[in-house]
């Protein structure tokens, strides 16, 4: 028996995060075709990240979950980011 | 005489089950984070060369793949919807879109590939050694990464394809789909290493 109410999503919901990741992906590649030169790739790597922040929250279920789980995947994402800012404080000071 | 009473207790715990799910996926967070900080930093040390190779890929061919995942990520999704709703069928149809699209990126990603290697690219090809230091690293990291993202499509199918056999034969049903959502949360992390991969390789230029 499982002892966990589940929440439904409904379509609508993945339907409208669908067309949101699509005019993401559109905007991104827009951005870098264009040449805006520098700033492009911060542009494309924010995007990125928004587009991953909506996968992991509502196709993934974060948002509708046990709270230990976002819990989880933050200080994972966070360890991520800490390791690759470490990383370029090596290189920027070498 | 006494009687016995034997409880069936079907032990299942699928909080459990998802936490180890999560677990795992956080391992491979962590792979694909380590390789996307050395394409970072050989990138920062080889800036000229990678930016030329990475205009070689096709944009194009990278947009509709990233539109397939997208929208078989949305698919798996709504699957775990459907089965919760007690539509089976609906739920098999979901799980079989999700599947034929998965195969689509991968005959997508066959045509790209042969086109590279047609040209002369692939890891340790001896074209790569005229070319020098920056291309051989963008491409040898670009079929690693790319290559390594295509064998956990592959695997994904792979557990997509017990899922939708599980279903069919009410194994996973309304009350019990652990093992479609674990499923659908690994497809969605193939989809979110290349909402990254994307980017790196085939916009920043």
């Amino acid at each position: 028996m499982s002892d966990t109410t589940h929440h439904i999503v409904p379509y609508r919901t993945f339907g409208l995060v669908l067309v949101l990741l699509l005019i993401l992906t559109g905007t991104s590649v827009l951005v870098t075709q264009i040449e805006l030169s520098r700033w492009a790739s911060v542009v494309a790597l924010l995007l990125a990240s928004t587009k991953s922040a909506f996968v992991l929250a509502i196709f993934m279920h974060l948002k509708f979950d046990q709270k230990i789980f976002k819990i989880m995947a933050i200080l994972i994402i966070l360890l991520v980011g800490v390791v690759i800012f470490i990383t370029f404080l090596d290189y920027a000071f070498r | 005489m006494s009687i016995t009473t034997v409880l069936h207790d079907e032990h299942r715990d699928d909080v459990g089950s998802k936490l180890g799910m999560w677990l795992f996926i956080f391992t491979e967070l962590l792979l694909f984070g380590g390789l996307f900080i050395t394409y970072s930093v050989y990138r920062y040390n080889h800036s000229l060369a990678f930016h030329l190779a990475a205009d070689e890929l096709d944009v194009v061919i990278g947009t509709i793949n990233t539109v397939i995942l997208l929208v078989s990520s949305m698919s798996i999704a709504m699957a775990t919807t459907a089965i919760q709703q007690k539509d089976k069928k609906r739920t098999l149809i979901l799980i079989g879109i999700t599947m034929l699209l998965g195969m689509i990126f991968l005959v997508n990603k066959y045509f790209e590939w042969s086109g590279k290697i047609g040209h002369g690219i692939w890891p340790g090809a001896p074209l790569l050694d005229d070319l020098g230091r920056g291309d051989t690293l963008f491409y040898g990291l670009y079929f690693f990464m790319t290559g390594l993202h295509a064998l956990h499509i592959i695997v994904g199918l792979v557990i997509l394809g017990f899922v939708f056999v599980f279903v069919r034969k009410d194994k996973l049903t309304f009350d019990n789909f652990q093992l479609l959502e674990n499923g659908g949360l690994y497809w969605h992390l193939v989809d979110l290493i290349w909402i990254f991969l994307f980017p790196l390789f085939y916009l920043i230029t």
